[in-house]
Parts: structure tokens; sequence; C-alpha cells
């Protein structure tokens, strides 16, 4: 019997939540470091168990598999196990959850209105997120699903800005729409799926575990209906086009920490499990149909980065960024080598810390200029030096510029367009019209970097801007050297992923 | 009848005359105590004399549930059979009576508390019946029984004119469905020449289809008026609006538990051997209930008739189960059931707090509540929630067992032999339509947790009795949405057994 880390993971924040729900409310600071010591708690265990499956993967490459498993029966009657373990994609995804809510918590230190429930609620939604991640059965990835779009509802529409109400509203429900749509998907393979003889423990015929799954044969008819439902069930929590619209408005109404997280981390969500449901479950019907849904993720990238360009609202610039680099993710999946699934592994991590990064940046700005208009905005490098370097680091690594993070996924995921080709024939005109949208990448950030950061500083306007605390400069130290770190020396993050796409690729056949 | 027949019908039957006596103890008690200290005291006993029935009937359950216990046989010859799925349902009737009187202890405005409790008991008394029914007879004695009860029950309080009315339009609607229901069931004895189940169920195979349909459609208008089902639910907002809230508590969970009861049933055994010719009347029934529950509960302002439209479309899903013929679909309505029973209360005692802080029954006039009432307010936002099917709560696990029943249903091409799945269709409908009641949900928290009142800084006490019904309801929630096997291991037993 293992030590059970990643329920620990999972179930720490959990109790957080508990116990601060039921802490009185004036207890504002108790209330704050229950929340900061719970994401840490999760964050450095999950370091841990990282650091650990690196050093063994390390050893023995050829070994890699789902490490620190736990299963233990649930509802035996249908086949329900509540089984998590960690491969080279899912602990890569662990360590930026960490890091990104105990950041987030961080960050949210000044939030002084109802902080029991906001930091319960963002708690609920970190265990939701590090239960998806941990899963290996599928009624358990869809329970911590939906655990964690709800949280973001009251999150939102209690603590947000500009319409929040709306944005709450749209955002929950595109994301269940999507969720339950997959849900009838998964059914159908659980019915569907027909397993090795001996497989299962007698009176039970079927099974919701995945590795179980993955070794049964699905119809090709089951496969072939329900692939599209699934992938873009989840997808749409990765923002794929037409189904992104929930996401700009989303992260522009939520509050900082909020944002953080979900553009940080629940939109990987939404890209891990269609990879671990749809891609790894159903793979003849992927090989049939990836190549279809790669045009609809060629519109994320290129549109992205060009509505992108034409916001005036800051906080808006990043939203739609983050549609566009999340259709890289996407396109990653599709180029079904390994090549590019290792970019899009590396591509959700990079753009995760990223991401974070730049809405920390826009909601401290927010905060102390209470405007996100970027022409009203002017010369913050003056007055937030650090502030404009840590941008300025992210806005390179969105772009790609070689030395970040950034450019190794988006190298790799290119590499395996190309080496896409003989899927078919427009693969390439792909790889040349998503380049273009990296183009436009450069184009927002620096137009975005040359208008707040170096404009022209108006002193009357801005007089009392009140200085950026400790909490926040750790945050954005932390993003920033990670984004250097992963860029300059991308083998500690590059044969993790390699050990977890090598199964996928091989099953895809890439 | 031979004297040890007749010990066991009457062992069999000891939850219903322990029923009988606790009513008449309540009511007795009233005789002879009426100041004002003891009335809180009729309560509590009716509360501690259904938890000591609830017992009994666990003990009852324990040996049915040994996997080599004999097939149970009817008794009180042939009136009623007391299987594991009776049991299971006699729990949740026990239960949703016991939460009740909880909630109804300090509810104000009832006058004449004797009769109030003791009504409530023979409507358990009535459900607890329907449930066990084995002949048309005693199905109809039992309906009966139970809805007499709830329409006086509705029209409680005399003096206030929408209980009046809640408790006459009840009453109309009820005794016009009930003798359609009526003429259905003499058609089937005129058929059949028999009354109980078994018997009816044995002469219908050999019977033309037509008149089988023409029973079978008669039949369904009294049970579609027992769980509000479309197009019989008109009803239901009215009376659920005008009647005491703890009563629309119980209306909207036991009685409509106990329509499912005799729905499944009279159509697995009775109607079983046509399956074919009534999966799809339920499931346009379902289609429609859920459709139009979830549609018109979007525009409404009262809370409690907002509710009502809410629980005309769990109906909806429910019946998504029936539909889904089987072990997993009848397992699912039992735990959708039972899951339901405990949300819906958990509701209607946060509605009647409200109700009680500010007067008023409007959804607006819920305002800051999160701020005035934090703990009540997450009983709301745990209900609301589960109704809404959202993890860690019952409701979660309840659509998940029922979606996956409707996906799971098989049937055999009788033509070219192929396995298909004919139901998925009706489970994306209901997916669909739990995202539409998501909407109206996620409204009502919206307004308690986000809009604010005039003064709501204040925290507002609530008294204690709802308190613990509410904590009960919202504990027992959790509960089944983390610990979601035993009761459904029962369920998919009571499941297998009912033939």
């Amino acid at each position: 019997m293992n030590f059970p880390f990643l329920t620990i993971i999972t179930f720490t924040p959990i109790v957080a939540g508990v116990i601060i729900l039921l802490t009185p409310k004036e207890r504002k600071t108790e209330i704050k470091s229950i929340a900061a010591i719970a994401a840490f708690v999760s964050m450095v265990l999950s370091l841990y168990v990282f650091a650990t499956y690196f050093s063994a993967q390390a050893a023995d490459p050829a070994q890699a598999q789902y490490q620190f498993q736990e299963a233990y029966q649930w509802v035996p009657s249908l086949g329900i196990t509540y089984h998590v373990g960690g491969d080279g994609i899912n602990l890569t995804m662990l360590i930026l959850t960490g890091i990104v809510s105990f950041m987030g918590v961080l960050i949210s230190w000044g939030i002084n209105e109802r902080p029991r429930e906001f930091f319960s609620f963002f708690m609920f939604l970190v265990a939701g997120v590090y239960g998806v991640f941990v899963s290996l059965d599928l009624f358990l990835l869809l329970f911590f699903y939906e655990l964690s779009i709800f949280p973001m509802y009251f999150l939102i529409a209690n603590w947000g800005s500009t319409r929040k109400e709306y944005a709450a509203m749209k955002l929950t429900l595109y994301l269940l729409i999507g969720s339950i749509i997959a849900m009838i998907g998964l059914l159908a393979i659980y019915f569907s799926a027909q397993l090795p003889a001996g497989s299962l423990p007698p009176g039970q015929t079927h099974t919701f575990d995945m590795l179980l799954l993955q070794q049964a044969s699905i119809p090709i008819d089951v496969q072939r209906f329900w692939f599209l439902p699934i992938f873009i069930g989840f997808g749409v929590l990765a923002g794929i086009w037409p189904f992104h619209n929930w996401s700009p408005d989303g992260h522009v109404a939520a509050p900082t920490a909020v944002s953080m997280i979900h553009a940080g981390v629940l939109m990987k969500l939404g890209a891990y499990a269609a990879l671990v449901t749809a891609v790894k479950l159903l793979p003849q019907a992927a090989r049939e149909q990836l190549p279809y849904v790669i045009l609809l993720v060629t519109v994320n990238v290129v549109y992205g980065a060009a509505i992108a360009m034409v916001q005036k609202d800051f906080k808006y610039v990043i939203g739609f960024s983050s549609v566009s680099h999340m259709g890289l993710v996407t396109m990653g999946f599709a180029t079904m080598n390994q090549v590019g699934l290792n970019g899009a592994v590396m591509q959700m991590f990079s753009h995760g810390v990223m991401t974070a990064l730049f809405f920390c940046v826009v909601g401290m700005i927010y905060d102390r200029a209470h405007t996100r208009q970027i022409p009203e905005l002017g010369g913050f490098a003056k007055f937030f030096p650090i502030v404009a370097v840590a941008f300025i680091i992210g806005g390179l690594a969105s772009m790609g510029m070689p030395g970040l993070s950034g450019f190794v996924a988006e190298l790799q995921i290119f590499m395996g367009l190309w080496q896409a080709n003989a899927i078919a024939p427009w693969y390439i005109f792909v790889a040349i019209i998503s380049i273009l949208g990296v183009v436009l990448t450069a184009a927002y950030v620096l137009r975005v970097v040359q208008q707040v950061f170096f404009g022209d500083w108006d002193p009357h306007k801005w007089h009392d801007l009140r200085p950026i605390n400790a909490g926040d400069k750790l945050a954005l130290v932390t993003f920033s050297a990670i984004l250097i770190v992963v860029g300059v020396f991308p083998g500690v993050l590059m044969n993790m992923i390699s050990s977890g796409t090598l199964p996928v690729a091989k099953l895809l056949g890439g | 009848m031979t004297a040890e027949q007749l010990t066991q019908g009457l062992l069999a039957i000891l939850p219903e005359i322990l029923l009988l006596v606790l009513a008449f103890v309540v009511i007795g008690f009233d005789l002879v105590a009426r100041d004002r200290k003891h009335r809180r005291a009729l309560g509590w006993t009716s509360i501690v004399g259904l938890m000591v029935i609830l017992i009994v009937v666990i003990g009852q359950t324990i040996p049915l549930t040994a996997t080599d216990a004999p097939p149970v046989q009817p008794v009180f010859s042939g009136m009623v059979r007391i299987d594991l799925t009776v049991q299971l349902f006699r729990i949740m009737f026990l239960v949703a009576a016991a939460l009740t009187c909880l909630i109804s202890i300090d509810f104000k405005p009832l006058k004449a508390l004797g009769e109030y409790y003791g009504l409530i008991l023979f409507a358990a008394l009535g459900m607890s019946l329907m449930a066990a029914s084995n002949n048309i007879i005693m199905l109809y004695l039992s309906l009966e029984t139970t809805g007499i009860m709830l329409y006086l029950l509705a029209g409680f309080m005399r003096d206030v004119r929408p209980s009046t009315e809640a408790g006459l339009k009840y009453f109309l609607f009820g005794a016009f469905t009930s003798t359609i229901m009526l003429y259905g069931l003499s058609l089937l004895y005129g058929f059949t020449g028999q009354t109980s189940y078994q018997g009816i169920s044995a002469a219908l195979v050999n019977l033309d289809k037509l008149p089988v349909m023409v029973a079978l459609v008669l039949v369904t208008v009294g049970f579609g008026f027992k769980v509000a089902a479309v197009p019989f639910h008109m009803w239901t907002p009215d009376v659920y609006e005008g009647a005491p809230t703890p009563i629309t508590a119980f209306i909207s969970v036991a009685s409509k538990a106990a329509g499912f009861a005799v729905l499944l049933r009279f159509f697995l055994l009775v109607f079983g051997p046509v399956q074919e010719q009534w999966i799809g009347l339920i499931a346009a029934l379902s289609v429609a209930t859920m459709t139009v529950g979830n549609v018109l509960a979007i525009p409404q302002r009262n809370i409690k008739r907002m509710l009502a439209y809410s629980s005309i479309a769990q109906a909806g899903y429910v019946l998504i189960g029936v539909a889904a013929v089987g072990t997993l679909g009848t397992a699912g309505v039992l735990y959708y059931l039972a899951a339901y029973v405990l949300t819906n209360i958990g509701a209607f005692a946060v509605v009647e707090a409200v109700t009680n802080m500010t007067g008023s029954e409007l959804i607006k006039d819920m305002a800051g509540f999160s701020r005035k009432s934090p703990g009540v307010a997450f009983g709301l936002l745990a209900a609301m929630l589960s109704l809404s099917g959202v993890p860690p709560l019952a409701g979660f696990f309840a659509k998940f067992y029922i979606f996956s029943a409707a996906v799971g249903y098989t049937s055999t091409d009788s033509v070219t032999g192929i396995v298909g799945h004919p139901l998925v269709w009706l489970a994306v409908v209901g997916v669909l339509n739990s995202i539409v009641a998501l909407y109206y949900y996620l409204i009502i928290l919206k307004v308690v947790y986000v809009d604010r009142s005039e003064g709501d800084e204040v925290e507002v006490k609530v008294s204690g009795t709802l308190k613990v019904g509410l904590g009960v309801a919202v504990a027992g929630m959790l509960f089944m949405g983390v610990f979601a096997a035993p009761w459904y291991t029962l369920a998919t037993q009571a499941a297998q057994l009912l033939r």
C-alpha cells in the first residue's frame, strides 16, 4: 500500500474549504491563511510527486506508466471505482495547478468582501481541478469536472466585474452543455465496450475504469458517432471555435485569481479530458476525425489573435489570446505524432503559467488604475518596473521567442504539423496559416506593451498609486522564472511529457 | 384464512397498523391537552413515533436483503405484497413524513394541530398501502385514502383564501382523474375477470392490443395526476402555492414518490408482458413533462410556483427511468426518488425560513438572504445544486443513474436480431433539459448570494426545528452524493426482485 499522495493533494483543498466555511466570518486573516496553507501543501506534494516520478522515469524511460495508483470500489455494481494515478502528462498538469492555485491565493489576499465564501469556493474549484487531472475512472473524472465548474459561477457573479452575472451564467451553461453531452458519450462507451475475458470481477459486466477500457474493443460505429460529441463536449472548456464564446467574457468578468485559475488551468482541463477520453479511448475514430477538427482550431488560432489585436479592454486582449493559444494545444493533439503531442502538452503548461502571469498583471493594474481601457493607460513601466518586465517576459513567451517556454511548445507543434503531412494534404496549409497567427500575437502583445507600459505617463491622473506588495512580487517572479527555466532547460519537463505522450502517439499510429 | 396466515399478514402490515395507532394517539393527545405548551409536543410525538416505525420497517427489511431470501408471497388474500421495493418506498414515506412534521412545528399559521398531524400520518398510511398494493381494489382504496387526506391538508388554512382554493382545486382535479382511472381499472377487470396484478397480467397476454391500450391510457391518467406529469400537471402550481409550505413539501415529495411507486409496480407487474406498447408512451410523457416543467419554471416570480414547475420537471426525469424498463431503470427511479425526497424537503424548509423572515414568497425578496442567514442559505445552495444534478450531492448520482439507464436500455430487433440502444435520444433530451433547469436554479442562487437588500448586514435568527430539518436534509444529500453505493445496491436488489 503506497502513501496516498494524489488523494491528499486532491482532498486537502476540500477539507480546507469546509473548515473555512465553519470559521466565523470576522476572522479574515485566519480564513486566508487556511487557504494559503492548503494550496501550499497541495503544491509541495504535487512537486514532490512530480520529482519522484521524474527520477524513476529517468532511470528507465521505457517503463513509464501510471504511478501512485490508488483504487477503491465506489459503486461496485456499476463498476465505478475511485481510481487515481499519475503519468507524465497529468503530473505536469498537477504542478501547474499547484503553482497557479497557490499564487492565486496570494494574489487574492486583498479580498475583503466576504472572504469566507470566496476562499471556500476557490478551494472547491481547485480540488475539482486536481481531481480531474488525477482521475483514472471516467465517472470520477466527470464527478470532479462538474465539481470544478460550479464554484466558477459564484466566484464570477459575486466578486467579478464587467457584466459579471451575464458572463457567469454564459460560462456555466456553455461548459455544462459540453460536459453533459460528453457524459452521454462516455456512457455509450461504457455500455458498448467489450472487455477481454476475465478482466472484471465476477458479477460485474461493465466498467468505468479507463485503464481497462483502453484494452477493450469499442465497436467502430460507436466510436465514429461519439468521438466528436465527446471531444468537442470537453473541448468547449478548451475554447474550441465556435464554442469559445464564453471564454473571453468569463475571463474578463472573473476576479483576478479566478481568471488565473480559469485561463491558466481550467481550460487545460477541457483539453486534458478530451485527450484522455475521446482520443485515448476512441483512437480509431480519432484518426479519422481529428484531421477535420484541426480546421476548426485553425480558426481559433488566427481568429483569436486577430480579435485580440483590436480589443480596447486590456483584459479582453488576454482573454482572446487564450482562445488563440488553446487552439494550438488542440492542433498539437490533431498532429497525432509524438512531437506534436509533446508540443501540445508543453503548450498547456507554458500557456498556463503565461496566462496566469498576464491576468496577474492586468489585475494589479486594474486594482490601482480602476480602468482597463488601453488608450487611457500609459507609462506604467515607470511606476511598476517589475510588473512591466514580467509582462514583457510573458509576452515574449506568448510570441514564441526562443529561450522561453512558448518557443519550445510552438516549435514542436509546428514540427508535428509538418510531420503529419501524410495524414491529410491540408496540414501544411494549417501550419502556414497558424504561423501567421503567431505574427498577429506579436502585434497585439507589442501593442499592449507599447501603450500600457511605455506610453505617456500622466502624473496628474495617476498620482497616488498603491505600490505592489510582496505576494504580488512573489507571484510575478515565480511565473517569469518558470517561463525562463523551462525555455532554457526544456528537459525538466520534456522528458516527463514524452513519457506520457508516447503511449498516446503509439495508439494513434504516429 | 388460517390463524397462521392472519399473523403473517398482520406482521406484514405492522408499519401501517402502527401508523394508525400513532395517528389516534396524536389526535387523542390533542383532545386532552389543549393549552399552548403542549402544541409543540404534538409534533414531536409524531416525529418520535415515525422514527420508531422507521426502525420497525428497517428491521423488516433486513431479512429481505439476504441473497437467499425466499420470494415474497402476497398476503391478505393477495391484497398486498411486501417486497423490497415496497420497503424502500416505506422508508422514503416515513422519512418524508417525519421531516414534514419537523418543519411544521414552527409554521405559525396552523391551527387544529391534532387533526393536522393526524392527517399527515393517515396520508403516510395511505401511501404505504399504495406502494404495497397487489390488487386493483386495494390500489384504488389506498389511492383515495391518500388523496383525500392531502386535499384536506392543502386546504388546511381555512381562513386563507389561496389555501382553500388550493384544497378545492386539488380535490376537483384529483376526483376527476381518479374516476377516469377507475374506468380504466374497471375495463381491466371486465376484460380479464381478475383483480390481482398477477391475474390480470397473465390474462392480458391473450387480449387484443387495442382494448389493452385503452385501459392502459386511462389508468395512466390517474397515475399521471399523482406524479404531476404533463398534461395532468395543471393543478400543481396553484396547489403548491396555496397549501401550507410544509404540506407543499409533503405533496411534492411523498405524494409524488407514492405515485411513482404505483406507476412502477403497476406497469412492471401488470403491463409487463406488453411493455413494447407503453415504453413509447412513457417516453413521450417524460419528454413533455421535463420540457414543459423546465420552460414554465423560468418565468416564475413566486418561489413556491417555481419549485412546483421544477418538481414537474423532476417527475419527467424519473419517467425516463420508468421508460428504460429493467434493473438499471427501476434502480435509478428508486435512487432518484430518495434523493429527491431529501432535496425538495430541504428546499421547502428554506422557503419556509425565508417566508417567516420576510413575509413574502417572491423570489426577488430573497435578495441578500445569504448575508442574513448564511447557514440556511447554504442549505438552499445545496438543495438547488442537488436538484440540478451537481456533485457531490445526491442529485448528481440520481441523474447519472437515470441517464445511464436510458443509454443502457437495449432492445433486440425482432426481424434482424440486432441489439440496439433505442433510448439514447431520451437521455440526450434529459441532459439538455437539465441545462435549462440549471439556469433557473442558478438565478435563485444569484438572488440569494449576489443581490443585496436593505438591512441585510444584520443576521436574522431562524427557528431551531427548521435548522434541524434542513441539516438532516443536507446531510442526507451529501451522504447520498458521496456514498452512493449502499442505497443503490438495495435499489438494484429490489429492482431485480420486482417481477
